[in-house]
Protein backbone atom coordinates (compact mmCIF):
# COMPACT_ATOMS: atom_id res chain seq x y z
CA UNK A 1 0.00 0.00 0.00
CA UNK A 2 2.06 2.86 -1.32
CA UNK A 3 -0.64 5.56 -1.43
CA UNK A 4 -2.53 5.11 1.81
CA UNK A 5 -4.39 8.25 2.88
CA UNK A 6 -3.91 10.00 -0.46
CA UNK A 7 -6.70 11.58 -2.47
CA UNK A 8 -6.43 11.24 -6.24
CA UNK A 9 -8.43 12.79 -9.07
CA UNK A 10 -8.52 10.86 -12.35
CA UNK A 11 -10.07 12.55 -15.37
CA UNK A 12 -11.41 10.47 -18.22
CA UNK A 13 -12.13 7.79 -15.62
CA UNK A 14 -14.68 5.95 -17.77
CA UNK A 15 -12.22 5.08 -20.50
CA UNK A 16 -10.26 1.84 -20.52
CA UNK A 17 -6.99 3.42 -19.39
CA UNK A 18 -8.85 5.60 -16.89
CA UNK A 19 -10.36 2.55 -15.26
CA UNK A 20 -6.95 0.86 -15.05
CA UNK A 21 -5.48 3.94 -13.38
CA UNK A 22 -8.36 4.31 -10.93
CA UNK A 23 -8.19 0.69 -9.81
CA UNK A 24 -4.40 0.67 -9.37
CA UNK A 25 -4.56 3.86 -7.28
CA UNK A 26 -7.32 2.37 -5.12
CA UNK A 27 -5.41 -0.91 -4.71
CA UNK A 28 -2.50 1.11 -3.34
CA UNK A 29 -4.73 2.77 -0.77
CA UNK A 30 -5.84 6.03 -2.39
CA UNK A 31 -9.37 7.45 -2.29
CA UNK A 32 -10.31 8.29 -5.85
CA UNK A 33 -12.39 10.95 -7.58
CA UNK A 34 -13.58 9.65 -10.94
CA UNK A 35 -14.19 12.46 -13.41
CA UNK A 36 -15.94 11.78 -16.71
CA UNK A 37 -18.75 13.19 -18.83
CA UNK A 38 -20.00 9.60 -19.06
CA UNK A 39 -20.81 8.97 -15.41
CA UNK A 40 -22.46 5.61 -15.96
CA UNK A 41 -19.24 3.66 -16.59
CA UNK A 42 -17.45 5.66 -13.90
CA UNK A 43 -20.14 4.67 -11.38
CA UNK A 44 -19.42 0.99 -12.00
CA UNK A 45 -15.68 1.52 -11.50
CA UNK A 46 -16.44 3.58 -8.38
CA UNK A 47 -18.21 0.57 -6.89
CA UNK A 48 -15.06 -1.47 -7.46
CA UNK A 49 -13.10 1.23 -5.65
CA UNK A 50 -15.47 0.90 -2.68
CA UNK A 51 -15.09 -2.89 -2.77
CA UNK A 52 -11.35 -2.33 -2.35
CA UNK A 53 -12.17 -0.48 0.87
CA UNK A 54 -11.49 3.01 -0.50
CA UNK A 55 -13.79 5.99 -0.89
CA UNK A 56 -14.92 7.19 -4.30
CA UNK A 57 -16.67 10.21 -5.78
CA UNK A 58 -17.96 10.48 -9.35
CA UNK A 59 -18.17 13.88 -11.05
CA UNK A 60 -19.37 14.72 -14.56
CA UNK A 61 -16.96 17.61 -15.11
CA UNK A 62 -16.09 18.84 -18.60
CA UNK A 63 -12.33 19.35 -18.16
CA UNK A 64 -12.24 21.97 -20.94
CA UNK A 65 -14.71 24.26 -19.14
CA UNK A 66 -12.98 26.45 -16.54
CA UNK A 67 -16.10 26.99 -14.44
CA UNK A 68 -16.76 23.27 -14.23
CA UNK A 69 -13.12 22.57 -13.31
CA UNK A 70 -13.31 25.13 -10.48
CA UNK A 71 -16.50 23.47 -9.29
CA UNK A 72 -14.84 20.04 -9.45
CA UNK A 73 -11.96 21.19 -7.24
CA UNK A 74 -14.36 22.79 -4.74
CA UNK A 75 -16.44 19.62 -4.50
CA UNK A 76 -13.38 17.41 -4.03
CA UNK A 77 -12.12 19.66 -1.24
CA UNK A 78 -15.51 19.54 0.42
CA UNK A 79 -15.50 15.76 0.12
CA UNK A 80 -11.92 15.00 1.15
CA UNK A 81 -10.33 18.16 2.52
CA UNK A 82 -7.18 17.79 0.38
CA UNK A 83 -5.89 16.69 -3.02
CA UNK A 84 -2.60 14.82 -3.39
CA UNK A 85 -2.64 13.40 -6.90
CA UNK A 86 -4.09 14.60 -10.20
CA UNK A 87 -4.07 12.32 -13.23
CA UNK A 88 -4.91 14.17 -16.45
CA UNK A 89 -6.17 11.24 -18.48
CA UNK A 90 -9.21 12.64 -20.31
CA UNK A 91 -8.56 12.54 -24.04
CA UNK A 92 -10.13 12.19 -27.45
CA UNK A 93 -8.58 10.76 -30.61
CA UNK A 94 -10.29 11.57 -33.93
CA UNK A 95 -8.45 9.85 -36.79
CA UNK A 96 -9.14 11.41 -40.18
CA UNK A 97 -7.39 11.91 -43.51
CA UNK A 98 -5.53 15.18 -43.30
CA UNK A 99 -7.85 17.21 -45.60
CA UNK A 100 -10.94 16.01 -43.75
CA UNK A 101 -9.96 17.27 -40.33
CA UNK A 102 -12.42 20.02 -39.53
CA UNK A 103 -11.93 23.03 -37.33
CA UNK A 104 -14.32 21.38 -34.88
CA UNK A 105 -12.10 18.24 -34.80
CA UNK A 106 -9.06 20.38 -34.11
CA UNK A 107 -10.78 22.40 -31.38
CA UNK A 108 -12.27 19.40 -29.61
CA UNK A 109 -8.92 17.56 -29.60
CA UNK A 110 -6.94 20.52 -28.30
CA UNK A 111 -9.67 21.47 -25.82
CA UNK A 112 -9.93 18.10 -24.13
CA UNK A 113 -6.36 16.82 -24.44
CA UNK A 114 -4.36 19.99 -23.86
CA UNK A 115 -6.54 22.76 -22.47
CA UNK A 116 -8.23 20.28 -20.15
CA UNK A 117 -4.88 19.13 -18.76
CA UNK A 118 -3.84 22.76 -18.29
CA UNK A 119 -7.06 23.87 -16.57
CA UNK A 120 -7.12 20.91 -14.20
CA UNK A 121 -3.40 21.23 -13.43
CA UNK A 122 -3.62 24.94 -12.67
CA UNK A 123 -6.72 24.61 -10.49
CA UNK A 124 -5.46 21.59 -8.56
CA UNK A 125 -1.88 22.89 -8.22
CA UNK A 126 -3.24 26.09 -6.67
CA UNK A 127 -4.93 24.04 -3.97
CA UNK A 128 -1.83 21.87 -3.48
CA UNK A 129 0.41 24.94 -3.18
CA UNK A 130 -1.88 26.55 -0.61
CA UNK A 131 -1.93 23.34 1.43
CA UNK A 132 1.91 23.35 1.46
CA UNK A 133 1.97 19.57 1.43
CA UNK A 134 3.38 18.97 -2.05
CA UNK A 135 1.60 16.93 -4.68
CA UNK A 136 1.84 14.95 -7.87
CA UNK A 137 0.44 15.75 -11.29
CA UNK A 138 0.62 13.03 -13.92
CA UNK A 139 -0.60 13.68 -17.43
CA UNK A 140 -1.24 10.97 -19.97
CA UNK A 141 0.67 11.88 -23.10
CA UNK A 142 1.29 9.38 -25.86
CA UNK A 143 4.08 7.97 -27.97
CA UNK A 144 2.73 10.67 -30.28
CA UNK A 145 4.09 13.26 -27.86
CA UNK A 146 7.32 12.72 -29.81
CA UNK A 147 6.51 10.45 -32.74
CA UNK A 148 3.85 11.27 -35.34
CA UNK A 149 1.41 8.81 -36.93
CA UNK A 150 -0.66 9.30 -40.06
CA UNK A 151 -4.14 10.80 -39.83
CA UNK A 152 -3.73 12.51 -36.50
CA UNK A 153 -1.84 15.80 -36.73
CA UNK A 154 -4.29 17.41 -34.30
CA UNK A 155 -3.92 14.55 -31.80
CA UNK A 156 -0.12 14.53 -32.15
CA UNK A 157 -0.03 18.30 -31.64
CA UNK A 158 -2.18 18.01 -28.52
CA UNK A 159 0.01 15.25 -27.06
CA UNK A 160 3.22 17.07 -27.98
CA UNK A 161 1.68 19.98 -26.13
CA UNK A 162 1.01 17.79 -23.10
CA UNK A 163 4.70 16.85 -22.98
CA UNK A 164 5.89 20.45 -23.05
CA UNK A 165 3.18 21.50 -20.60
CA UNK A 166 4.49 18.79 -18.29
CA UNK A 167 8.07 20.04 -18.47
CA UNK A 168 7.07 23.69 -18.06
CA UNK A 169 4.78 22.99 -15.10
CA UNK A 170 7.51 20.85 -13.50
CA UNK A 171 9.71 23.96 -13.42
CA UNK A 172 7.00 26.29 -12.17
CA UNK A 173 5.64 23.95 -9.53
CA UNK A 174 8.90 22.52 -8.15
CA UNK A 175 9.13 25.32 -5.54
CA UNK A 176 5.84 24.02 -4.15
CA UNK A 177 7.13 20.45 -4.03
CA UNK A 178 4.68 19.44 -6.74
CA UNK A 179 6.19 16.92 -9.15
CA UNK A 180 4.78 16.98 -12.66
CA UNK A 181 5.35 14.07 -15.04
CA UNK A 182 3.80 12.43 -18.07
CA UNK A 183 3.28 8.87 -19.21
CA UNK A 184 3.47 7.98 -22.88
CA UNK A 185 1.33 4.92 -23.54
CA UNK A 186 1.92 3.07 -26.77
CA UNK A 187 -0.81 0.92 -28.25
CA UNK A 188 -3.07 0.00 -25.34
CA UNK A 189 -5.75 -2.65 -25.72
CA UNK A 190 -9.07 -1.31 -24.39
CA UNK A 191 -7.78 2.22 -24.69
CA UNK A 192 -8.81 4.74 -27.35
CA UNK A 193 -6.98 2.57 -29.88
CA UNK A 194 -9.54 -0.23 -29.68
CA UNK A 195 -11.98 1.87 -31.66
CA UNK A 196 -9.21 3.37 -33.77
CA UNK A 197 -6.13 1.58 -35.04
CA UNK A 198 -7.05 -1.79 -33.47
CA UNK A 199 -10.56 -1.96 -34.94
CA UNK A 200 -9.38 -3.98 -37.94
CA UNK A 201 -7.99 -7.39 -36.84
CA UNK A 202 -5.45 -7.69 -39.67
CA UNK A 203 -4.19 -4.18 -39.02
CA UNK A 204 -4.03 -4.89 -35.32
CA UNK A 205 -1.90 -7.99 -35.89
CA UNK A 206 0.48 -6.04 -38.13
CA UNK A 207 0.74 -3.50 -35.38
CA UNK A 208 1.36 -6.11 -32.68
CA UNK A 209 4.32 -7.66 -34.46
CA UNK A 210 5.72 -4.18 -34.95
CA UNK A 211 5.93 -3.70 -31.17
CA UNK A 212 9.35 -4.88 -30.00
CA UNK A 213 7.90 -6.64 -26.91
CA UNK A 214 5.26 -8.25 -29.22
CA UNK A 215 2.23 -7.35 -27.16
CA UNK A 216 -0.22 -4.50 -26.67
CA UNK A 217 -0.17 -2.64 -23.41
CA UNK A 218 -2.97 -2.91 -20.89
CA UNK A 219 -4.65 -0.20 -18.83
CA UNK A 220 -3.00 -1.85 -15.84
CA UNK A 221 0.47 -1.26 -17.35
CA UNK A 222 -0.34 2.45 -17.46
CA UNK A 223 -1.81 2.30 -13.94
CA UNK A 224 1.42 0.75 -12.63
CA UNK A 225 3.42 3.64 -14.05
CA UNK A 226 0.99 6.14 -12.53
CA UNK A 227 1.39 4.48 -9.12
CA UNK A 228 5.19 4.70 -9.40
CA UNK A 229 5.11 8.40 -10.32
CA UNK A 230 2.54 9.13 -7.59
CA UNK A 231 4.49 7.30 -4.89
CA UNK A 232 7.34 8.24 -2.58
CA UNK A 233 9.62 6.15 -4.82
CA UNK A 234 9.51 8.91 -7.46
CA UNK A 235 9.94 11.90 -5.14
CA UNK A 236 13.01 13.09 -7.12
CA UNK A 237 11.46 12.51 -10.55
CA UNK A 238 9.93 15.57 -12.21
CA UNK A 239 9.49 16.86 -15.75
CA UNK A 240 9.85 13.49 -17.46
CA UNK A 241 7.74 11.42 -19.80
CA UNK A 242 7.79 7.71 -19.09
CA UNK A 243 6.94 5.66 -22.15
CA UNK A 244 4.90 2.53 -21.52
CA UNK A 245 4.96 1.30 -25.06
CA UNK A 246 6.78 -2.02 -25.34
CA UNK A 247 9.50 -0.21 -27.26
CA UNK A 248 7.27 1.11 -30.07
CA UNK A 249 9.05 4.42 -30.10
CA UNK A 250 12.33 2.59 -30.80
CA UNK A 251 10.93 0.91 -33.87
CA UNK A 252 8.07 2.77 -35.44
CA UNK A 253 5.41 0.26 -36.52
CA UNK A 254 3.65 2.86 -38.61
CA UNK A 255 6.39 2.80 -41.18
CA UNK B 1 8.67 -8.71 -2.01
CA UNK B 2 8.81 -7.91 -5.68
CA UNK B 3 11.95 -9.91 -6.48
CA UNK B 4 11.49 -13.15 -4.59
CA UNK B 5 13.50 -15.87 -6.31
CA UNK B 6 15.19 -13.46 -8.73
CA UNK B 7 18.94 -13.22 -9.20
CA UNK B 8 20.33 -9.69 -9.54
CA UNK B 9 23.88 -8.99 -10.68
CA UNK B 10 24.95 -5.44 -9.87
CA UNK B 11 28.23 -3.90 -11.00
CA UNK B 12 29.84 -0.99 -9.19
CA UNK B 13 27.96 -2.15 -6.11
CA UNK B 14 30.69 -1.21 -3.65
CA UNK B 15 29.35 2.25 -3.00
CA UNK B 16 26.83 4.94 -3.88
CA UNK B 17 24.03 4.02 -6.27
CA UNK B 18 25.20 0.42 -6.69
CA UNK B 19 25.27 -0.25 -2.96
CA UNK B 20 21.84 1.38 -2.43
CA UNK B 21 20.39 -0.67 -5.27
CA UNK B 22 21.95 -3.91 -4.03
CA UNK B 23 20.48 -3.38 -0.56
CA UNK B 24 17.01 -2.61 -1.94
CA UNK B 25 16.99 -5.62 -4.27
CA UNK B 26 18.00 -7.85 -1.38
CA UNK B 27 15.28 -6.42 0.88
CA UNK B 28 12.73 -7.20 -1.83
CA UNK B 29 13.78 -10.82 -1.94
CA UNK B 30 16.42 -10.97 -4.68
CA UNK B 31 19.59 -12.99 -4.39
CA UNK B 32 22.25 -10.40 -5.10
CA UNK B 33 25.66 -10.72 -6.70
CA UNK B 34 27.70 -7.67 -5.75
CA UNK B 35 30.40 -6.86 -8.30
CA UNK B 36 33.06 -4.18 -7.92
CA UNK B 37 36.68 -3.72 -8.86
CA UNK B 38 37.37 -2.63 -5.29
CA UNK B 39 37.22 -5.73 -3.10
CA UNK B 40 37.02 -3.91 0.21
CA UNK B 41 33.91 -1.83 -0.54
CA UNK B 42 32.28 -4.67 -2.49
CA UNK B 43 32.75 -7.13 0.37
CA UNK B 44 31.32 -4.50 2.69
CA UNK B 45 28.13 -4.19 0.61
CA UNK B 46 27.72 -7.97 0.60
CA UNK B 47 28.25 -8.04 4.36
CA UNK B 48 25.65 -5.29 4.90
CA UNK B 49 23.14 -7.38 2.96
CA UNK B 50 23.96 -10.57 4.85
CA UNK B 51 23.68 -8.65 8.15
CA UNK B 52 20.04 -8.04 7.21
CA UNK B 53 19.58 -11.77 6.81
CA UNK B 54 19.55 -11.64 3.01
CA UNK B 55 21.51 -13.40 0.31
CA UNK B 56 24.59 -11.74 -1.21
CA UNK B 57 27.87 -12.77 -2.73
CA UNK B 58 30.78 -10.57 -3.76
CA UNK B 59 32.66 -11.00 -7.03
CA UNK B 60 35.66 -8.84 -7.88
CA UNK B 61 35.58 -7.65 -11.47
CA UNK B 62 36.94 -4.88 -13.64
CA UNK B 63 34.10 -4.57 -16.15
CA UNK B 64 36.42 -3.28 -18.86
CA UNK B 65 38.16 -6.68 -19.04
CA UNK B 66 36.45 -9.51 -20.96
CA UNK B 67 38.08 -12.18 -18.81
CA UNK B 68 36.88 -10.52 -15.59
CA UNK B 69 33.36 -10.13 -16.95
CA UNK B 70 33.20 -13.74 -18.14
CA UNK B 71 34.41 -14.90 -14.74
CA UNK B 72 31.83 -12.68 -13.02
CA UNK B 73 28.98 -14.10 -15.10
CA UNK B 74 30.27 -17.64 -14.52
CA UNK B 75 30.50 -17.05 -10.77
CA UNK B 76 26.88 -15.89 -10.78
CA UNK B 77 25.81 -18.99 -12.68
CA UNK B 78 27.86 -21.29 -10.45
CA UNK B 79 25.97 -20.03 -7.41
CA UNK B 80 22.50 -19.29 -8.75
CA UNK B 81 22.22 -21.05 -12.14
CA UNK B 82 20.60 -17.96 -13.69
CA UNK B 83 20.64 -14.16 -14.13
CA UNK B 84 17.29 -12.33 -14.06
CA UNK B 85 18.46 -8.78 -13.54
CA UNK B 86 21.67 -7.09 -14.63
CA UNK B 87 22.24 -3.62 -13.24
CA UNK B 88 25.17 -2.10 -15.13
CA UNK B 89 26.11 0.57 -12.68
CA UNK B 90 29.92 0.53 -12.68
CA UNK B 91 31.19 3.84 -13.95
CA UNK B 92 34.05 6.24 -13.48
CA UNK B 93 34.60 9.93 -13.88
CA UNK B 94 37.81 11.92 -14.19
CA UNK B 95 39.20 13.59 -11.06
CA UNK B 96 38.05 16.93 -12.46
CA UNK B 97 35.80 18.25 -15.20
CA UNK B 98 37.83 18.36 -18.41
CA UNK B 99 37.26 19.54 -21.97
CA UNK B 100 38.46 17.66 -25.05
CA UNK B 101 41.80 19.48 -25.44
CA UNK B 102 42.76 18.95 -21.81
CA UNK B 103 41.66 15.31 -21.72
CA UNK B 104 44.61 12.90 -21.63
CA UNK B 105 44.29 10.16 -24.24
CA UNK B 106 44.71 7.49 -21.55
CA UNK B 107 41.93 9.07 -19.50
CA UNK B 108 39.58 9.09 -22.50
CA UNK B 109 40.32 5.44 -23.15
CA UNK B 110 39.84 4.45 -19.54
CA UNK B 111 36.47 6.24 -19.19
CA UNK B 112 35.11 4.77 -22.38
CA UNK B 113 36.49 1.37 -21.41
CA UNK B 114 34.62 1.28 -18.11
CA UNK B 115 31.45 3.27 -18.85
CA UNK B 116 30.70 2.02 -22.36
CA UNK B 117 32.80 -1.03 -23.20
CA UNK B 118 32.09 -2.33 -19.69
CA UNK B 119 28.35 -2.33 -20.31
CA UNK B 120 28.87 -3.89 -23.73
CA UNK B 121 30.92 -6.70 -22.20
CA UNK B 122 28.54 -7.39 -19.31
CA UNK B 123 25.61 -7.54 -21.72
CA UNK B 124 27.53 -9.64 -24.24
CA UNK B 125 28.12 -12.35 -21.66
CA UNK B 126 24.94 -12.04 -19.57
CA UNK B 127 22.33 -11.83 -22.35
CA UNK B 128 22.81 -15.44 -23.58
CA UNK B 129 22.13 -16.60 -20.00
CA UNK B 130 19.00 -14.43 -19.81
CA UNK B 131 17.79 -15.86 -23.11
CA UNK B 132 18.38 -19.36 -21.75
CA UNK B 133 16.39 -18.41 -18.63
CA UNK B 134 13.44 -17.10 -20.66
CA UNK B 135 14.07 -13.38 -20.34
CA UNK B 136 15.38 -10.69 -18.05
CA UNK B 137 15.86 -7.02 -17.36
CA UNK B 138 18.96 -4.88 -17.87
CA UNK B 139 19.02 -1.51 -16.11
CA UNK B 140 21.94 0.73 -16.98
CA UNK B 141 23.07 3.71 -14.97
CA UNK B 142 23.50 6.32 -17.67
CA UNK B 143 23.43 10.02 -16.78
CA UNK B 144 21.80 13.29 -17.77
CA UNK B 145 25.29 13.95 -19.16
CA UNK B 146 24.41 11.31 -21.77
CA UNK B 147 21.35 13.29 -22.86
CA UNK B 148 22.70 16.84 -22.87
CA UNK B 149 26.18 18.34 -22.58
CA UNK B 150 27.34 19.27 -19.09
CA UNK B 151 30.21 21.74 -18.70
CA UNK B 152 33.62 20.18 -19.38
CA UNK B 153 32.53 16.55 -19.25
CA UNK B 154 33.81 15.53 -22.67
CA UNK B 155 34.84 11.94 -22.07
CA UNK B 156 32.22 11.19 -19.46
CA UNK B 157 29.40 12.73 -21.52
CA UNK B 158 30.46 10.88 -24.65
CA UNK B 159 30.66 7.57 -22.80
CA UNK B 160 27.18 8.04 -21.33
CA UNK B 161 25.77 9.28 -24.63
CA UNK B 162 27.08 6.11 -26.21
CA UNK B 163 25.47 4.09 -23.46
CA UNK B 164 22.10 5.75 -24.05
CA UNK B 165 22.09 4.56 -27.65
CA UNK B 166 23.55 1.16 -26.81
CA UNK B 167 20.61 0.67 -24.45
CA UNK B 168 18.04 1.54 -27.11
CA UNK B 169 19.84 -0.72 -29.55
CA UNK B 170 19.75 -3.68 -27.18
CA UNK B 171 16.15 -2.93 -26.21
CA UNK B 172 15.20 -3.24 -29.84
CA UNK B 173 17.31 -6.31 -30.57
CA UNK B 174 16.41 -8.40 -27.51
CA UNK B 175 12.74 -7.50 -26.94
CA UNK B 176 11.78 -10.65 -28.85
CA UNK B 177 13.70 -12.66 -26.24
CA UNK B 178 11.70 -10.99 -23.47
CA UNK B 179 14.67 -8.96 -22.33
CA UNK B 180 13.93 -5.37 -21.42
CA UNK B 181 16.79 -2.88 -21.47
CA UNK B 182 16.42 0.57 -19.89
CA UNK B 183 18.45 3.50 -18.61
CA UNK B 184 18.16 5.42 -15.42
CA UNK B 185 19.72 8.88 -15.77
CA UNK B 186 20.79 10.50 -12.51
CA UNK B 187 21.41 14.21 -12.20
CA UNK B 188 24.27 15.68 -10.12
CA UNK B 189 24.80 13.50 -7.06
CA UNK B 190 25.14 14.88 -3.53
CA UNK B 191 28.23 12.74 -3.14
CA UNK B 192 30.42 12.67 -6.27
CA UNK B 193 32.03 9.50 -7.60
CA UNK B 194 35.20 8.04 -6.17
CA UNK B 195 37.87 9.90 -8.17
CA UNK B 196 36.07 13.23 -8.31
CA UNK B 197 35.40 13.02 -4.58
CA UNK B 198 39.09 12.63 -3.79
CA UNK B 199 39.92 15.79 -5.75
CA UNK B 200 37.09 17.77 -4.21
CA UNK B 201 37.96 16.69 -0.70
CA UNK B 202 41.39 18.27 -1.21
CA UNK B 203 39.87 21.55 -2.42
CA UNK B 204 37.22 23.02 -0.13
CA UNK B 205 36.37 25.94 -2.44
CA UNK B 206 35.76 23.64 -5.39
CA UNK B 207 33.68 21.34 -3.21
CA UNK B 208 31.52 24.24 -2.06
CA UNK B 209 31.06 25.46 -5.60
CA UNK B 210 29.92 22.02 -6.65
CA UNK B 211 27.45 21.75 -3.79
CA UNK B 212 25.92 25.07 -4.87
CA UNK B 213 24.49 23.07 -7.81
CA UNK B 214 21.63 22.31 -5.45
CA UNK B 215 20.29 25.84 -5.85
CA UNK B 216 19.98 25.30 -9.59
CA UNK B 217 17.93 22.15 -9.22
CA UNK B 218 14.18 22.83 -9.31
CA UNK B 219 13.42 20.41 -6.47
CA UNK B 220 16.07 22.13 -4.38
CA UNK B 221 18.52 19.36 -3.62
CA UNK B 222 21.01 17.10 -5.34
CA UNK B 223 20.43 13.45 -6.16
CA UNK B 224 20.86 10.71 -3.55
CA UNK B 225 21.62 7.03 -4.22
CA UNK B 226 18.22 6.06 -2.83
CA UNK B 227 16.47 8.18 -5.50
CA UNK B 228 18.14 6.14 -8.22
CA UNK B 229 17.82 2.81 -6.46
CA UNK B 230 14.05 3.15 -6.18
CA UNK B 231 13.77 3.98 -9.88
CA UNK B 232 15.97 0.99 -10.75
CA UNK B 233 13.73 -1.33 -8.73
CA UNK B 234 10.59 -0.03 -10.42
CA UNK B 235 12.13 -0.47 -13.87
CA UNK B 236 13.29 -3.99 -13.03
CA UNK B 237 9.92 -5.00 -11.58
CA UNK B 238 6.90 -6.64 -13.16
CA UNK B 239 5.12 -3.26 -12.86
CA UNK B 240 7.34 -2.04 -15.70
CA UNK B 241 6.86 -5.10 -17.91
CA UNK B 242 5.72 -2.94 -20.85
CA UNK B 243 8.61 -0.47 -20.48
CA UNK B 244 11.74 -0.91 -22.56
CA UNK B 245 14.32 1.31 -24.21
CA UNK B 246 13.50 4.33 -22.05
CA UNK B 247 15.76 6.86 -20.35
CA UNK B 248 14.20 7.53 -16.96
CA UNK B 249 15.64 10.84 -15.81
CA UNK B 250 15.86 11.16 -12.02
CA UNK B 251 17.30 14.62 -11.49
CA UNK B 252 14.84 16.80 -9.61
CA UNK B 253 14.18 18.67 -12.84
CA UNK B 254 17.80 19.80 -13.38
CA UNK B 255 17.83 19.03 -17.11
CA UNK B 256 14.69 21.12 -17.73
CA UNK B 257 16.59 24.34 -17.50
Amino acid sequence: MRLEGKVAIVTGASGGIGKGIVLRLAEEGADVVLVDLDQEVAQKTARQVEELGRRSLVLGTNVAAPGQVADMVARVLEWAGHIDILVNNAGVELIRPVFEISEADWDKTIDVNLKGAWLCSQAVARVMAEAKNGGRIISIGSIMSEMPAPGEPHYAASKGGVLMLTKALALDLAPYDINVNAIGPGVIKNGLSSKGCLADPAGAERMRVGIPLRRFGSPRDVGNAVVFLASEEASYVTGVILYVDGGVILASPWS
Amino acid sequence: MRFEGKVALITGAGMGIGRATALLFAREGARVVVADYDAESGEETARLIRDEGRDAKFVRADVSLPTDVQAMVQATLDTHRRIDILHNNAGIDLPQATNVVATEVEDWDRIVAVNLRGVFLCCKYAIPEMIRGGGGVIVNTASIAGLAPMPQEAAYGASKGGLVLLTRQMARDYARHKIRVVNVCPGPMEKPMRHRLETLQADAAAFEKRQSFAERIPLGRMCRPQDIARAVLFLASEDASMITGVDLVVDGGYILG
